[in-house]
């Protein structure tokens, strides 16, 4: 049941200025699955996925291997739907033109011909009268059918793989998952699998087959998304999860990760999660695991058979400062 | 029974042609959280400004302590905003960037008139502890500090006021969701230690399920349904 993988990244590294921020991370993006990528603010999610795409910032080094290198296909065999956009499309540029000039820019198709499959595409991500809106600047489309443009624009060469970076940080519920479905269409209708990066583990629920959970520019935790999420393996995953008022148990206060993740050039010895992780010992503080086959999954913990399930009770303290 | 903490009847907030919030009532008693809900543009923020005179709304009351605040001038104001403090969603923007946070902190205090150079520092330090912020990053800069830890002394500024009604408006939104546990929990216990009122303004339906007592929901500037 296992397909060959689109994309293989081993023992990815990338670093600013010798600090690591991403260090040593193996894993492979499967044909027309939906792959998210989990972790807080600074775990190295979103230069990951920018390293899949040739896209990291300048001053980045890296080391490792990304097979088959796709990002001198950037546009064609994989694309970006950015959080912000606003920010992906062109002011200046009338909204079906940006879309024509990317099919132009991989395909030798005429003008016209550009023209028809930018106007289809918006009409697939359901922008009412696609003809006449092709023809509208950014402005002048609502917050919600820029998002739709910005993913008719990432679909529109069906690519193997769709990277999606916080692509609904910002929106609130309702809006959120009508991105996500229709994210999910578009990347169906086009065979694509999706990359879907996100700090949200309620993101996971419903919208990803797998879920790779990053700490500290590291694997802890990579599984099948409805397994992992009804019995983690990681104490890292099994906090996040329980920090979400939807799992609450009964009672006002919610289970909490103590304190904020490392800096990264400021790790602690061993574990990075030891210093917040409720069942660190001795032994978490001294080597730093790697992650492990174990039944289902990969796990990046020396104790991951001691975590109870539900673990909810170990991150509820009572009156905790933070 | 007591007269509400907060007591807002039929209130209406127009933007020129645009009525943002068309009529919208509801009470709020010390000690409990009221939730505005509802998605992006429905009137919850704009509801929450004219609540606390930032806007002051077209028409309607608002009842503060069982005064009405509507019909103050600028001036009668001033002596109760102390005792109604908001709390923002950017934790960042919230906070003058050149300030440290000591002094973000202390800033109402000086306002008010109630600064006295003696005990001040150590009443911005008790103030800091408070919010379970090590004392220590007082000495730091808004941008030295993560979401939640500015988020926190965000809470901290308002505390200092020593209010009786919090306006908080979306406090959690922009935080990680394993950090906006923790300053949930922050708020749970202020509010069991002083008796706020709460008046929650936010978009996740699931945080407002667990964290308020009762959930008004907005729909394009009109009150859908109370519960709980």
């Amino acid at each position: 049941m296992e397909s060959e993988p689109l994309l293989s990244v081993r023992e990815l590294r990338i670093a600013f200025d010798g600090i690591e921020t991403v260090r040593g991370l193996s894993f492979d993006v499967r044909p027309r699955e939906v792959l998210a990528i989990v972790g807080e603010s600074g775990a190295g999610k979103s230069l990951t996925a920018r390293a899949l795409l040739g896209m990291l910032p300048r001053g980045a080094t890296t080391s490792g291997t990304i097979r088959p290198d796709l990002s001198a296909h950037r546009g064609r065999r994989i694309s970006l739907v950015p959080q912000d956009a606003l920010s992906a499309l062109s002011p200046v540029h009338p909204v079906g033109d940006q879309l024509a000039a990317a099919v132009r820019s991989v395909a030798g198709v005429s003008r016209k011909e550009a023209r028809a499959r930018a106007v289809a595409a918006l009409d697939r991500v359901g922008i009412p009268d696609a003809a006449r809106r092709a023809r509208a600047y950014p402005h002048e489309y609502s917050g919600g059918m820029r998002q739709r443009a910005v993913i008719a624009m990432a679909t529109i060469n069906e690519p193997d793989i769709v990277v999606a970076d916080e692509p609904t940080t910002a929106l609130d519920e309702e809006r959120r998952d009508q991105v996500l479905r229709l994210l999910a269409e578009q990347r169906e209708a086009v065979g694509a699998a999706l990359v879907l990066v996100t700090h949200d583990m309620d993101v996971v629920r419903g919208h990803a087959d797998r879920v790779l959970v990053m700490y500290a520019g590291r694997l802890t935790e990579l599984g099948a998304a409805d397994e992992v999420l009804a019995r983690p393996r990681a104490p890292y995953t099994a906090g996040l999860l329980a920090s979400l008022p939807q799992n609450a148990p009964p009672g006002r206060r919610l289970p909490a990760l103590r304190g904020t993740p490392p800096a990264p050039g400021a790790l602690p010895p061993g574990c990075a999660f030891a210093p917040r992780c409720p069942l660190a010992a001795d032994s978490c503080r001294t080597a730093e695991p790697e992650p492990q086959q174990v039944p289902g999954r990969l796990v990046a913990c020396h104790r991951w058979e001691e975590l109870p399930h539900p673990a909810a009770e170990l991150f509820l303290k009572e009156r905790q400062p933070a | 029974m007591s007269a509400p903490l907060l007591d807002v009847r039929d209130l209406v907030v127009r933007y020129g042609t645009v009525t943002a919030v068309d009529g919208v009532s509801f009470s709020l008693a010390a000690g409990e959280t009221l939730a505005l809900n509802g998605p992006s543009g429905c009137g919850k923020s704009s509801t929450a400004l004219a609540v606390l005179q930032l806007r002051r709304p077209t028409s309607g009351e608002v009842l503060f302590e069982g005064v009405e605040l509507t019909s103050l001038t600028e001036r009668e104001l001033r002596p109760l905003r102390p005792r109604m403090q908001p709390v923002f969603q950017d934790p960042y923007g919230s906070l003058s960037p050149r300030h440290r946070i000591r002094d973000a902190v202390a800033e109402p205090l000086k306002v008010q008139g109630r600064w006295d150079p003696a005990d001040g520092p150590a009443r911005v330090a008790e103030l800091l502890d408070r919010v379970g912020l090590d004392p220590a990053y007082g000495d730091r800069h808004p941008h030295e500090l993560s979401g939640g830890q500015c988020q926190r002394a965000g809470i901290a500024r308002a505390l200092a006021s020593e209010p009786r009604l919090l306006v908080l408006d979306e406090p959690v939104s922009s935080l990680d969701p394993s950090v906006r546990a923790g300053v949930l929990n922050l708020l749970a216990d202020l509010q069991d230690d002083l008796g706020l009122g709460y008046l929650f303004i936010c978009h996740d339906r699931a945080v407002v399920r667990h964290f308020a007592d009762r959930v008004v929901e907005m729909r394009e500037g009109r009150v859908g349904v109370t519960s709980g």
